[in-house]
């Protein structure tokens, strides 16, 4: 299990390979289709972001609310396909990952190892574990959409795999090729 | 007549809403386990353990399982010979769901309006209620909180009657590789065949909320379910999408009469964490 740290360097991003086991810790970026949207139509606009993305990852998350004590409630991936329309600017911008699950869309895959950035899965529907890895939560922008808010989480071995490289290896197209036992 | 308040079903509908987020099924628990041990794609196996590790932990600690706590979807089978007395039946149901959700930590997630807006209404509500009248003085309860990631990769179909038993196979395994990882798999498939175009897809539903151990009564359609089970389980996407055997942990079909000219398929697509509850009042 390789442990990385967040934000990536362009060194740690290009040693990463599609089906690695990583377990994540540092600084993230939280977002989710409304940030997005929002963030796609300040740089249509040519206007500035509200948080800086050089080097930054960004996952894909609407918590649950957190019990008193607690940073934040259960907090697993959303499915990542959403965000690609609003994905390729960000990467332009400097964004280097992000953390969600299920497949990403042909552009936003093309665009990544022109920026070598990095797909990291988690588990879908393992959203308390998950939670115990995030040890602070704060909002950054647009408190207003509550759980769909831009926050900064800083976690401690987020338990994640390689899903998409910096070379385009995908594991979302490799891993069911091992296993697949008939054609369609 | 018996004579039920309404506030008792609101009562049931908060305590299965919490119940069904915090803590999944042993039946699927025990098939998550089976499923783990027999997997033989080391990433898959490591996925299931992280799913059967993070439900134990949710069920202990009170928490939801999974941040998407979902669509708030409620089946009310009633007694023709219950009263219901003190209120809306519908304004209570959302109570019970509107409690569940502000007093148990879980996500609101609904929008009032699907199109421009997008606000979201802060409670969780409405939730979508479906009532029907059953013989005897009791009311059954089932609660479904449904998430979207994989209610978003579901499909129906008007099939025709020459596309036969194959064609209901080739589309139900489509849906399922379309769907690949982005559902959370493994996965309870629910199947719902016939009827009209609406009842196909509430029987799809319903299906993804019955016990593992059911089967169709139908030996000809358990034979299916059977069938398709294994089919999904050979299209190798595996645990997460990573690649593996485990694909579906259960098919439940559910079928109907239908119309002379058609063939009505619904897929509804249940992660693997099914969650829902039962009671009777």
């Amino acid at each position: 299990m390789k442990k990385v740290r967040l934000p990536l360097t362009d060194e740690v991003a290009r040693e990463l390979r599609a089906g690695d086991q990583v377990l994540l810790s540092g600084s993230v970026l939280t977002g989710r289709d409304a940030a997005h949207k929002r963030l796609a139509a300040l740089l249509e606009k040519g206007e500035d972001l509200p948080v800086c993305l050089q080097g930054e990852v960004i996952y894909y998350v609407g918590p649950a609310p957190a019990r008193p004590g607690q940073p934040v409630g259960s907090a697993g991936p959303t499915s990542s396909y959403r965000m690609d329309i609003y994905t390729p600017p960000l990467l332009a911008r400097g964004l280097k990952g992000m953390i969600g699950k299920g497949r990403l869309g042909p552009e936003t895959m093309r665009a990544m190892p022109r920026y070598g950035a990095v797909y990291f899965g988690a588990i879908g529907g393992s959203a308390v574990l998950i939670s115990k890895a995030i040890r602070s939560a704060r909002v950054v922008a647009y408190e207003d959409l509550g759980p769909e808010a831009i926050h900064r989480f800083e976690i401690v071995d987020l338990p994640a795999v390689v899903c998409v490289d910096t070379q385009g290896g995908n594991l979302y197209e490799e891993g069911p090729k091992l296993y697949k036992q008939h054609a369609m | 007549m018996r004579e039920l308040d309404v506030a008792r079903i609101t009562q049931a509908v908060a305590e299965l809403f919490l119940e069904a987020n915090y803590v999944i099924g042993t039946d699927v628990m025990d098939k998550l386990a089976q499923s783990q041990a027999v997997e033989p794609s080391p990433l898959g196996r490591m996925v299931l353990e992280q799913i059967i590790e993070n439900n134990t932990i949710g069920a202990r600690e009170r928490m939801p399982v999974c941040q998407d706590t979902g669509l708030s979807v409620v089946y009310l089978s009633i007694g023709q010979e219950v009263h219901l007395v003190g209120g809306s039946l519908e304004e209570a149901v959302n109570a019970g769901v509107r409690k569940a959700y502000q007093e148990g930590y879980l996500r609101k997630s609904i929008v009032a309006e699907p199109l421009f807006d997008r606000k979201n209404t802060g409670d969780n509500t409405p939730c979508v209620l479906h009532v029907r009248l059953i013989p005897g003085d009791k009311v059954q309860i089932t609660a479904i909180a449904k998430g979207f990631g994989s209610e978003n990769m579901s499909q129906l179909k008007m099939l025709t009657p020459s596309d036969g038993v194959e064609g209901v196979k080739r589309f139900v395994l489509r849906v399922v590789e379309e769907a690949g990882p982005n559902p959370c798999p493994p996965l309870v498939v629910g199947v719902g065949i016939g009827g009209s175009f609406e009842l196909c897809a509430l029987m799809a539903k319903r299906a993804t909320s019955l016990p593992m151990s059911r089967s169709h009564r139908d030996p000809r359609y358990k034979a299916l379910e059977d069938d398709l089970e294994r089919e999904i389980n050979r299209l190798g996407i595996g645990p997460a999408g990573y690649g593996g055997q485990t694909t579906a942990l259960k098919v439940h079909i559910m079928t109907a009469p239908t119309h002379i000219a058609g063939l009505p398929v619904a897929v509804n697509i249940c992660c693997h964490a099914a969650r829902h509850a039962e009671m009777t009042l």
